[in-house]
């Protein structure tokens, strides 16, 4: 792997700038270090590891990108007990066993004839031997993104959901793009797809792993990038209600709760109160739609009491 | 390699930044080999021309954790802060005096002072610190005798014999220059004491720290300070997150070639008898199920803490723990380890049983009563004590019927084993009914035995 492989020269990731503007083109407002890691893992070719906590774009970076370079998307999820078969290939054993049967039928017709046992496996040895071939391999996602022709976006998601063996087995593919099959050899990607792998800190990843990837964090945003964020999501807000609800959201961070609401729930609350008319957040509609904000019945008993007083401190700024 | 073809690499920016990433080691970021290499493709691609950039390419090669994330930030700033020698700090050149040409071979310090060279002198101050092998710094002592060295290196001795000579001549000009050279040679003096403090920064500031961490390791429990406490407790928060990562996700392994022959039969009598879905045979990894007694009287006081911290740290990595302690009588404390942070949690224990006289033979009473029908051959029992019974029935036969009902026995005495058998010690008579007992008295010895226990759980 040499950086003198084709990287784009002109398109959109041949800059830092170009990736930022690229990706809130297609809705995903970038900060200058997650364009600056993208641009690095393309023209590095190594795979990103993004880490943050549940909800601040982890996953909708990944599928920005792939709008964005108009590549296909293969995504896999990662849970404890995933394995190779669910994971790179599978054979396909009912096909295969039907093939078996066929030839055992045809079996008698082509070896009918001969004379002595030596001239039947010399013919057995000619007819070519399919049932390990590729028809009968079932591709699971590993093995699609490294057989897309025109490269590919690889999602691996919750990669810290998997087991310790299943991590080491993904290194041969993060590290040279290609996997082994014992019984075809090694299938090796014609145009390394770009590899994203998102963790949530179940557990801590193995050293050789996160060795092999270039490492990215998304912190919670602040108040003008999150603005910004729902200005792009929710088209239709009012600035002033977006100033307002994004105020409240980051001011419900600073309280200690049980989980904090992630830009995900900011989004999908600014659609609810575009949903519902509002126009000003009101201590009526936000108790009302808190749930969307908070996932816990005790942080929703916790922030219900204070939720005027909590409307009115971030209005302060706007003068409202 | 093939990108320095494209993007010249020049040696110093290569010095530059392996010295940069030697700062990165010693604030415990870990840069393997190969992610040097990866930084060097990354500057390679980047550049030094835009800092921000600079840092944010770097940073995604080089940090792997959050946590690290955010000491590269730290390291990047004092690193690639180079602010010596800025124009204007030097005073007005003085155009009558121009020093004699100095001995051959030598560094021209002096006229490069007189110059204001800003550039030339930080330059020649790298170069010197390089020799002198500035950034092997490890210890605040050490200050004193590298700032000494740099500045020897940088040619003070042909500065000092410059300011000499002129001061021997009587004219005023000579006097002149040799009193602006004792000033420019005062401002060199803070300029290399300033570059000496921050390698020390850089190179030494957390070496310091993970030395005395690891001494702590190795401390003795009952000799570990009061102050210490808080660094021991981040010790063992560490190892419980390592122990936690290690062993907490192995629960299930697939074991792929081995055919499950009765459920792929079952399975198959749908397809008539032909085996389309094959099921292949799993191992459950039994989970780790303990049981731990935690002595916390008088007699093991100076102990007592650790061993809390350990049953502390035992409760965050093992899922099904049972936790008791006991002076005389004997309480579950799991509920209190579970709600409480480390600090409260210790403090609790001991308030509410701690630090009275021993009393193993009521306090085994206790356990049978109220736990001993719950162990089963899946549970490892864990005692934590110096088994001195204060000359009381130790209960023996209790201790026995423990054995016998669970899978082992493991027996942690902070004392020494020469003291085993000494005074109202019952250690050799209890040893006989524990599969392990073995002296226990440093952070280390805790983190081998942990995992020999927890790795018992793991198939072979």
């Amino acid at each position: 792997m040499t950086l003198s492989a084709p990287a784009p020269s002109a398109g959109p990731l041949s800059s830092v700038d170009a990736i930022i503007e690229g990706l809130a083109g297609v809705g995903y407002i970038a900060s200058r270090r997650i364009a600056t890691a993208l641009f690095m893992a393309s023209h590095l070719q190594k795979p990103i590891l993004v880490e943050g906590s549940a909800g601040v774009g982890k996953t909708e970076l990944a599928l920005s990108t792939a709008t964005l370079l108009g590549l296909p998307l293969i995504r896999m999820q990662c849970y404890e007990g995933l394995d190779e078969s669910k994971a790179l290939y599978e054979w396909k054993y009912g096909k295969q066993l039907l093939y078996t049967q066929l030839l055992k039928d045809r079996m008698g017709e082509a070896l009918g004839d001969a004379t002595s046992m030596d001239e039947a496996m010399v013919r057995l040895h000619g007819m070519g031997d399919l049932f390990f071939s590729e028809p009968f391999l079932e591709p699971r996602p590993l093995l699609r993104a490294l057989r897309e022709e025109g490269g590919a976006v690889l999602l691996i998601d919750e990669v810290d959901k998997s087991d310790e063996a299943f991590e080491a087995f993904l290194l041969e593919i993060l590290s040279a793009y290609q996997v082994s099959v014992p019984e075809l050899g090694v299938i090796k990607a014609k145009v390394p797809p770009i590899v994203f792998l998102t963790s949530n800190n179940v557990r801590d990843l193995g050293d050789a792993l996160k060795r092999r990837c270039l490492h990215l964090h998304i912190p919670l945003p602040d108040a003008k990038l999150e603005e910004r964020i729902v200005a792009t999501r929710v088209p239709g807000i009012e600035t002033s209600l977006n100033k307002q609800l994004v105020g409240f959201v980051q001011s419900l961070r600073g309280l200690d709760l049980r989980k904090s609401p992630s830009i995900s729930e900011t989004v999908d609350w600014a659609r609810v109160l575009i949903l519902l008319h509002a126009h000003a957040l009101e201590t009526e509609t936000v108790r009302d739609t808190l749930n969307v904000l908070l996932k816990f019945e005790q942080d929703i008993a916790a922030v219900e009491p204070q939720i005027a007083e909590l409307i009115r401190a971030p209005l302060a700024p706007v003068g409202g | 390699m093939v990108e320095g073809a494209r993007h010249p690499h020049t040696p110093l920016m290569q010095r530059t930044l392996e010295s940069f990433l030697r700062a990165l080691r010693a604030v415990d970021v870990r840069v393997s080999p190969a992610e040097a290499i990866d930084a060097h493709r990354a500057v390679a691609l980047v550049g030094y021309g835009d800092r921000a950039l600079l840092k944010d390419a770097l940073c995604a090669t080089l940090a792997k954790t959050a946590e690290e994330v955010g000491r590269f930030e730290t390291c990047f700033e004092t690193f690639f802060q180079r602010d010596e020698f800025k124009p204007g700090h030097h005073h007005p050149h003085d155009p009558g005096a121009a020093p004699p040409p100095p001995a051959s071979g030598e560094p021209n310090l002096a006229s490069m002072l007189m110059a204001d060279d800003a550039a030339g002198l930080a330059q020649a101050m790298e170069d010197a610190a390089e020799r002198a092998g500035v950034s092997d710094i490890r210890f605040s002592s050490q200050r004193r005798l590298l700032t000494r060295r740099l500045l020897d290196e940088m040619g003070l001795k042909g500065l000092e014999r410059v300011i000499g000579e002129a001061g021997l001549r009587d004219d005023p000009q000579s006097q002149a220059l040799a009193r602006r050279l004792t000033e420019d040679r005062k401002a060199l003096f803070e300029e290399a004491a300033r570059y000496v403090e921050r390698q020390h920064d850089l190179y030494a500031g957390e070496s310091g720290q993970r030395l005395r961490e690891q001494i702590l390791a190795d401390e003795r429990f009952g000799a570990i300070d009061s102050h210490d406490l808080a660094n021991m407790q981040t010790l063992v928060r560490r190892m419980a997150k390592r122990l936690a990562a290690r062993y907490s996700h192995q629960q299930r392994r697939a074991k792929k070639g081995k055919l499950d022959v009765r459920r792929t039969l079952r399975r198959s009598m749908g397809h008539g008898g032909v085996p389309f879905e094959i099921i292949w045979k799993h191992e459950t990894i039994e989970k780790p199920k303990i049981v731990a007694i935690c002595d916390v009287s008088g007699s093991v006081a100076a102990a007592a803490q650790f061993l809390l911290l350990f049953l502390y740290s035992l409760h965050e990595v093992v899922e099904r723990l049972d936790a008791f302690a006991f002076s005389n009588r004997l309480v579950a404390v799991g509920d209190i380890l579970k709600d409480e942070q480390v600090e409260g949690a210790i403090a609790g224990v001991l308030a509410r049983i701690g630090m009275q006289s021993t009393d193993y033979g009521h306090a085994l009473e206790d356990f049978r009563a109220l736990h001993l029908n719950a162990l089963d051959r899946h549970t490892t029992v864990i005692i934590l004590g110096d088994g001195r019974t204060n000359y009381v029935d130790p209960r023996i036969d209790l201790m026995r019927a423990i054995q016998e009902r669970s899978r082992a026995v493991i027996w942690l005495n902070p004392e020494p084993e020469t003291f085993w058998n000494r005074g109202d010690s019952e250690m050799e008579r209890y040893r006989r009914f524990c599969h392990v007992a073995k002296t226990c008295n440093t952070l280390s010895q805790l983190e081998r035995i942990i995992e020999d226990v927890l790795r018992t759980y793991l198939p072979k």
